[in-house]
């Protein structure tokens, strides 16, 4: 920290800035941009999916020459699902959730003056900025971005040929997404280096607050899983540009046998899912921390089964990491090999229903402060409960085969873990936003987001399930060719309605947070009255965080509503900072 | 330049909804966490939200309940699917419905109103003993019964004299071959495609001259695949170009065609079309399709098995089907019969 003196610059506050709060709401805000441009696409192919021959001219504003008339083609449709998986899964609620909430919080709840290293900091998120600004560019070119899903399974995705989003588009697309992948394993290093080499004096292990522990595991499974898919995409590479046949064999296409031989897409699944389901928990693992710590905040009371909750993070981050097999039962890969997948995949309800119950607990006999971060939180118990539980069904292989890769897989992982690490990403939005800017975020415009998009969530998703049980495959640009599904039009539209209310009430959002930063009511040090050490630190931001030194760590981050002897609280107020000493006659938890 | 003026009032909307804010001067003084009135409402409100997901659940399993797939298996193995199905979602409903209720009943209790008081309760080892055991013991029943469900359905190789039936997919449609009077396919690979021989079949291999490519039949429009009803079927699974998946939901039956590969799906269809239309679930699904087509102003259809891809595969992945028609083994014979072997259409 031997800049702490140094006089800064409008570039180096603002842009190359080295410290980690700053980098925290850059990360923060390029996934707030991401995000809207992510959730805009999947209205647009609602609309279509609503509406399959109907002309509108937003289409036709947005997608140009693609939605000539109103009406988006077929290609287009298959681009926008596979950017909009893309952007949501790895720019909003991997570098978006992790990058911003690991930034900000790592540092100021184990107390340590910045990263370990706030140049490596800085460099991931201009790496990650970089791929956002290619992956976005790609939207841009004349054949179109990458349009293979978001899994890019070849041969598809190395043949321009077979589609022309496999052109140029799917270039970008590997480009953006080999710079994104450097830049979370910048990032994830740093987290892990930081978590175990700069606790502040006294910070155990066992007493740091369980957004760090899913943070910290978050970032060890991303630098397992990670290299992985970019091994991944670099032979996909070398396949479309230097005629190697890793994933490519024996393929008749427009009219003349290609020289590829020997290859196996089967493969480029199983290096894509080793990275593709630890990436789930990278999704939700962080989620599951700021969830943990906002339920015990606003329920004034400690998060119930500390260690269950240390031991289940653990725990689904080992599962997580062998049971990558579950989305390739029908894929040709042999049957045994699904048995063995099948049993790991349901070994992680086990973990999961502990959280969930551990969360429940934490509520009961609380006093429950419904503040809109609160709110957020307790919808993310619901949610991840509802998707998590067609876990059993998407796992189970046998009942994988009928429902693989229809309507009731998107429901399924939309609920489970884009509905939910949403709202714990809002959750933390609303919960450190004073954090981040001093000041307070508007509480009513808050209650109407919740509600708005709590009903749109459900409501998009739920009947979802229904369409895929009825047999609807996804990516389907649209369903008229096969009349058993006419009558899921109804379904459709309805879907459409709430996906289009629940966009659109991100409008409110938008409007708190942006103008919350500079016209937002002054935040108090500790406004939510919390336990933690980020809480400690002047409300106006500097380097090094804490004027003085370090605080010392006597106790755990949840001593909420503690009784002393006499059944009177201790100190006279429900909650007791990490940096209080143990009292005489307290029983350190 | 339209798109610039949707964003244009899409930023008039972010600007609008904060100084409405303003307008109707909400914004509160001191209180930073919540206050008693906004826990009370909230509380209250999510009761509303538990009531709206029941309502969804309800309006989802009886008002949407006609466009399922029908609850007839046609396929003998898809029955032992539906079994396992209908245990393991009757097991989410209750489980869902229960643990909804606790937790939106508790955030409801005890919303913070009245100086309540929380309580300190950090750990307890009898709790997380149970829901670590009993999550534990119902896991592993659905872990067993599952596996014997996969394994029943994966397992062909105790098929007496099993049809073997080749499924060649390609941008964007389907074609067939069936193994003939040997029983056995001849080698095939996409560098034989040549002029009609479009699935790349080795003549040079004895046993292809025998195997029956299917064509679309006299009188007909598109191509039908027809199986014979209670012998099981072997499908051999090709692909000429990208990954496929050869979905038929009404046997419950998908495998992925794979280039450079030849997958393997096997059932045993154990009800005719015929029969299927006569399924009231069947007759139900149809009856609404045809109410809605004839709004639309489109012919009535009936019932017919479908093939579907189900795996991204181009531009018109979304149209790449194949009729099937599920015969009694005397007729599915019949019709064999009246089809060309390679021999003869040479």
């Amino acid at each position: 920290m031997s800049d702490h003196h140094h006089k800064e610059t409008f570039v180096t506050k603002y842009i190359f800035s080295q410290d980690h709060k700053m980098i925290s709401k850059q990360y923060l805000i390029t996934g707030i941009i991401m995000g809207v441009i992510g959730v805009f696409m999947s209205m647009l192919f609602r609309l279509q999916l609503a509406y399959p021959e109907q002309s509108f001219s937003i289409i036709e504003a947005f997608l140009g020459r693609a939605g000539e008339g109103g009406v988006m083609t077929p290609d287009m449709y298959l681009s926008l699902v596979t950017i909009h998986g893309t952007i949501m899964v790895f720019f909003v609620l991997t570098a978006g959730l992790s990058g911003t909430f690991s930034n900000l919080l790592i540092p100021l709840q184990i107390g340590a003056r910045d990263m370990a290293s706030g140049f490596l900091n800085m460099v991931s998120y201009w790496l990650f900025f970089l791929s956002s600004v290619i992956m976005v560019a790609s939207l841009f070119i004349e054949t179109g971005p990458a349009s293979a899903g978001w899994t890019i399974y070849p041969p598809l995705s190395a043949l321009p040929q077979a589609i022309a989003g496999s052109g140029l588009g799917m270039t970008l697309w590997l480009i953006s997404m080999a710079i994104f992948i450097a830049s979370s394993l910048l990032g994830a290093l740093n987290y892990i280096v930081t978590v175990l080499n700069l606790r502040t004096k006294g910070m155990k292990m066992t007493r740091l607050p369980l957004t760090i522990w899913a943070f910290f595991v978050t970032a060890i499974i991303g630098v397992v899983s990670f290299p992985v898919l970019l091994s991944a995409a670099l032979l996909l590479i070398f396949d479309r540009s230097f005629g190697t046949s890793f994933y490519l064999s024996d393929i008749y296409l427009a009219g003349e046998v290609l020289h590829y031989k020997g290859g196996s897409p089967v493969l480029f699944e199983h290096l894509f899912w080793f990275l593709g389901h630890p990436e789930v928990y990278i999704v939700i693992l962080p989620a599951m921390g700021i969830v943990s710590e906002v339920l015990a905040v606003n329920s004034r009371k400690p998060i119930f089964g500390y260690r269950a909750m240390i031991i289940s993070i653990i725990a689904i981050a080992f599962l997580s990491t062998i049971v990558w097999g579950h989305h390739m039962f029908v894929t040709g890969m042999n049957p045994f090999l699904g048995s063995v997948f099948t049993f790991t995949t349901l070994l992680i309800a086990i973990p999961s229903a502990v959280k969930s119950f551990n969360w429940i607990t934490t509520i009961w006999k609380g006093n429950i402060q419904m503040n809109p971060a609160m709110l957020y939180s307790i919808g993310f118990v619901s949610t991840f409960i509802t998707g998590g539980l067609t876990g059993l069904i998407l796992g189970d292989s046998a009942l994988d085969i009928n429902v693989h890769d229809t309507y009731f897989v998107i429901a399924h992982f939309h609920l489970v873990m884009g509905v939910s690490a949403i709202f714990g990403m809002f959750a933390g939005v609303y919960h450190w936003f004073p954090k981040m800017y001093g000041r307070m975020m508007n509480k009513d415009l808050g209650y109407l987001h919740f509600w708005l998009t709590a009903i749109a969530a459900y409501g998009v998703f739920f009947p979802m399930h229904f369409v895929g049980l009825a047999g609807l495959p996804r990516r389907y640009y649209n369903n008229t060719a096969f009349p058993i599904f006419d009558d899921l039009a109804d379904i459709n539209k309805l879907m459409t309605v709430f996906a289009i209310i629940g966009g659109l009430a991100q409008i409110i959002f938008l409007a708190n947070f942006f103008f919350s930063i500079s016209k937002g009511k002054k935040a108090s040090k500790n406004p939510w009255k919390a336990n933690t050490l980020e809480w400690t630190t002047p409300i106006e931001h500097m380097h090094g965080n804490w004027p003085g030194e370090i605080p010392a760590v006597h106790r755990w981050a949840y001593d909420y509503s503690k009784l002393d002897e006499n059944g009177e609280l201790w100190g006279g107020q429900d909650f007791t900072l990490q940096t209080v000493p143990i009292r005489n006659g307290e029983e350190e938890f | 330049m339209k798109a610039l003026f949707f964003i244009i009032i899409f930023v008039v909307l972010i600007v609008a909804s904060w100084q409405f804010v303003k307008l109707l001067g909400l914004t509160k003084v001191d209180d930073q966490t919540a206050t008693e009135k906004e826990n009370n409402i909230n509380g209250w409100l999510m009761l509303g939200l538990m009531a709206f997901i029941y309502g969804l659940m309800l309006n989802s399993l009886i008002g949407h309940k006609d466009v399922l797939l029908p609850q007839l298996s046609a396929s003998a193995e898809g029955h032992h699917i539906d079994v396992l199905f209908k245990l393991t979602m009757g097991l989410i409903l209750v489980v869902q419905f229960i643990i909804q209720f606790i937790l939106f009943f508790f955030t409801f209790k005890y919303r913070g109103i009245h100086n309540r008081k929380a309580y300190f309760f950090a750990d307890s080892h009898k709790l997380e003993t149970i829901w670590t055991v009993i999550p534990t013991i119902v896991l592993s029943g659905l872990i067993i019964y599952g596996l014997w469900t996969w394994n029943h359905v994966m397992d062909s190789s105790d098929a007496e004299n099993p049809l073997i039936v080749e499924l060649y997919a390609k941008q964007f449609q389907w074609e067939a071959r069936y193994a003939g009077a040997d029983n056995e396919l001849g080698n095939a690979n996409v560098r034989f495609i040549e002029g009609l021989n479009t699935m790349g079949v080795d003549f040079s291999d004895k046993n292809a001259s025998d195997d029956v490519p299917l064509t679309v039949g006299e009188g007909k429009f598109v191509k039908e695949l027809h199986l014979p009803k209670d012998r099981k079927v072997i499908f051999k699974l090709r692909s000429q170009d990208v990954l496929h998946s050869a979905y038929m939901p009404h046997f419950r039956a998908q495998m992925n065609c794979v280039p450079g590969m030849v997958t393997e799906m096997a059932f045993t269809p154990s009800v005719t079309t015929a029969e299927m239309r006569l399924d009231k679930d069947t007759q139900a699904k149809f009856k609404h399709i045809n109410v809605l087509r004839k709004e639309k102003g489109e012919e009535e259809v009936e019932f017919d098995y479908l093939l579907l891809c189900n795996k991204i595969c181009g531009s018109s992945h979304y149209n790449m089907q194949l009729k099937i028609v599920v015969d009694e083994e005397p007729d599915f014979n019949k019709w064999l019969a009246t089809q060309k072997t390679f021999a003869q259409t040479k």
